[in-house]
């Protein structure tokens, strides 16, 4: 219980410093991007979008104390403001219609690369020295030397465009309304493919690796030979006994990933074009729509830190010498 | 000739190679070791042979590579080795000045990542207690926040440039090397002869640089190595995004006008596979040099991998 409050505060604080970076980054930055922006706009705005503006800059005369308790309060009561690429509607509501995507994209591509990678990784280490143990982890390396953008470009070229198999960009059909039927679930799954193969190819390697190492310090141990001794079957001291005790450090990677599945798939939606808050927070930055990139910072941020703080309330439920200290 | 060595001839490495600052003989060690390792030896090889197309590219392809001097989308062809770009640009001439920028943001970016990663390691290392409290808080906040989004943030605000893309690099890269360099560090301050040092009266500077610091010497080179790698990926996904300095060549940009272009979907691979090659290749060299140090400074590593062989033999 000690452990879990502990981390929380320290989550509170992580969360603390990046509302902390958000407030200062655009009152201290050079270049005044409030010149560039009026610059790029100029003419379109209305005088609500203009106030918005003056209110994130810090432009309303007040002392930057004040500013910042009011900034502080209004993050936490769920008000991030206005975008204004998307005027008028609020920052809120544009990352809520599109982190469904991000989180269906992230969370296939997750659970997938986990399964497949954990498996893998425990026939690795029971097998050690056959095929998968030693052919495999150089050629991870190897693919793990290219950039991720590009493995993901080269696919969409190969299963895209050259062989047709799948569909070039965004989520589900143009014609398509979204909504819980047969068609368009289909739709959106062949959409849900490429990307999410994508990621497992490149992500899986460190599953795998992970686990096998853990794998062979676990069958080292003693009562993995006191198992054998008493004649269970090999597949059962490999799943039961040796695979369960191993698989504890791939819970904190798990929850690493489902913080890496909201922040990492940036290039992904950009690649494939895919409607969710990383592509979302592109399309801010191009359009210098402040608001919306700072609202988005500040979701993924806390995406990252409930999962690490779920992963700490999971593993002390899992691992009893933790609870012990 | 360690890797390092191969760095100052690239135009990054113009801060002194201090984060690797050893005694002689022990130096000269791990370089024959190095030599003597096929790995390490290919990997620097090839990290040889781009830092000299990097350097040699003036005279490879005189002039300016992103001038339009042919008609667009020619397949490679003896006049275009590589062929051009939708644009009308020789692909060869923007793959090799590209390695310019490329390497060069690369090498600054780990050297910098790393500088901080010691001084942060060190100090935690040394000065224990509050110091150490305060540091490994700071970096764990660093290592939470989300990497790639924090880029982002920070290469919108600020106004675009190469000094830029180095800077929002370094910010976001030096974290996790720091948790490794002071976890090595905390382990060598518990040694007996850094106790005698402090006994002796030495000045803390002198402890950490002169006493801890060269009896982790290989850690340092895997995380510069590996804070190289980041530094190299992370600035073609920032420039491949368009957050870069898109007038600048490098293997970003080369992929980034590639895909607003639209090269892949008129099927001219030719203008995207030699940039996204390039950086794999490189990446690559510096995770076999990383490999091969690792290998001779752990000895458990090379002995699992050869103990199979000889029972089967």
């Amino acid at each position: 219980m000690r452990l879990i409050l502990r981390n929380l505060g320290f989550y509170l604080l992580a969360f603390w410093a990046s509302i902390t970076l958000n407030f200062l980054l655009p009152r201290f930055m050079p270049g005044d991007p409030v010149s560039r922006m009026f610059a790029q706009q100029a003419g379109g705005m209305q005088p609500e979008q203009i106030a918005q503006l003056r209110k994130l800059f810090g432009l309303d005369d007040r002392p930057l104390w004040e500013q910042y308790v009011s900034y502080v309060k209004s993050v936490f009561t769920g008000d991030l403001g206005i975008s204004i690429s998307r005027f008028p509607t609020p920052v809120t509501e544009v990352i809520g219609s599109q982190i469904g995507w991000t989180l269906l994209l992230g969370g296939t591509a997750l659970v997938i690369a986990a399964v497949v990678g954990n498996l893998l990784g425990i026939v690795a280490a029971w097998r050690r020295g056959g095929v998968l143990d030693s052919a495999f982890p150089p050629l991870l390396i190897f693919v793990g030397s290219f950039p991720y953008f590009w493995l993901a470009m080269g696919a969409l070229y190969l299963f895209g465009v050259t062989l047709g198999w799948f569909p070039l960009r965004h989520a589900y059909d143009a014609g398509l309304t979204p909504g819980v039927n047969a068609e368009f679930l289909a739709n959106a799954g062949t959409h849900l493919v490429l990307p999410a193969l994508t990621v497992v190819a490149v992500t899986v390697g460190s599953w795998m690796l992970g686990m096998r190492n853990t794998m062979i310090a676990t069958a080292a141990e003693d009562y993995i030979t006191m198992a054998e001794a008493k004649g269970l079957s090999p597949s059962r001291i490999m799943f039961r006994y040796a695979a369960r005790n191993a698989l504890l450090p791939s819970v904190t990677n798990f929850g690493m990933g489902l913080g890496f599945v909201v922040g990492g798939a940036l290039l992904t939606e950009v690649v494939f074009a895919y409607p969710g808050i990383g592509f979302q927070l592109l399309a801010a930055v191009q359009g210098l729509d402040y608001p919306l990139m700072q609202g988005i910072f500040l979701t993924i941020t806390a995406a990252v830190l409930l999962a690490n703080f779920l992963v700490d309330i999971i593993y002390v439920r899992l691992d009893p010498r933790v609870r012990v200290r | 000739m360690t890797a390092v060595d191969i760095a100052g001839k690239t135009p990054a490495a113009t801060p002194p190679a201090a984060p690797t600052a050893q005694g002689p003989g022990r130096r000269r060690g791990l370089a024959r070791q190095l030599l003597g390792s096929k790995k390490a030896l290919s990997g620097l090889c090839l990290l040889a042979v781009f830092a000299l197309l990097a350097l040699l590219a003036p005279a490879l392809a005189p002039g300016d590579p992103s001038l339009i001097n042919s008609t667009g989308s020619q397949a490679p062809s003896g006049a275009h080795w590589l062929g051009t770009t939708t644009k009308g640009q020789d692909v060869l001439a923007l793959t090799l000045w590209g390695a310019r920028s490329s390497m060069f943001v690369g090498f600054t970016v780990g050297l910098a990542a790393t500088g901080i990663a010691i001084l942060v390691g060190l100090a935690s290392a040394y000065f224990g207690r509050l110091v150490d409290d305060a540091l490994t808080l700071f970096t764990n906040v660093f290592l939470l926040l989300p990497g790639l989004p924090l880029l982002v943030i920070l290469a919108a605000f600020l106004p675009p440039g190469t000094s830029t893309v180095v800077l929002v690099l370094v910010i976001t890269g030096w974290a996790g090397s720091a948790r490794v360099l002071r976890a090595q560090a905390r382990s060598i301050r518990g040694k007996d002869f850094v106790a005698a040092a402090v006994v002796t009266g030495e000045r803390p500077l002198r402890i950490m640089f002169r006493e801890i610091l060269p009896n982790m010497a290989s850690v340092v080179m895997t995380t510069l190595l590996g804070c190289v790698v980041f530094g190299i990926t992370s600035q073609a996904a920032l420039e491949f995004l368009g957050l870069g300095d898109s007038s600048v060549v490098s293997w970003g940009t080369n992929l980034y006008w590639a895909s607003n272009d639209g090269a892949l979907m008129t099927g001219t691979w030719w203008v995207f596979v030699p940039s996204g090659l390039c950086i794999a290749l490189v990446a690559f060299a510096l995770a076999l040099v990383n490999y091969a140090v690792d290998e001779i400074t752990n000895p458990r590593l090379r002995s699992v991998k050869r103990r199979p062989v000889k029972r089967r033999g």
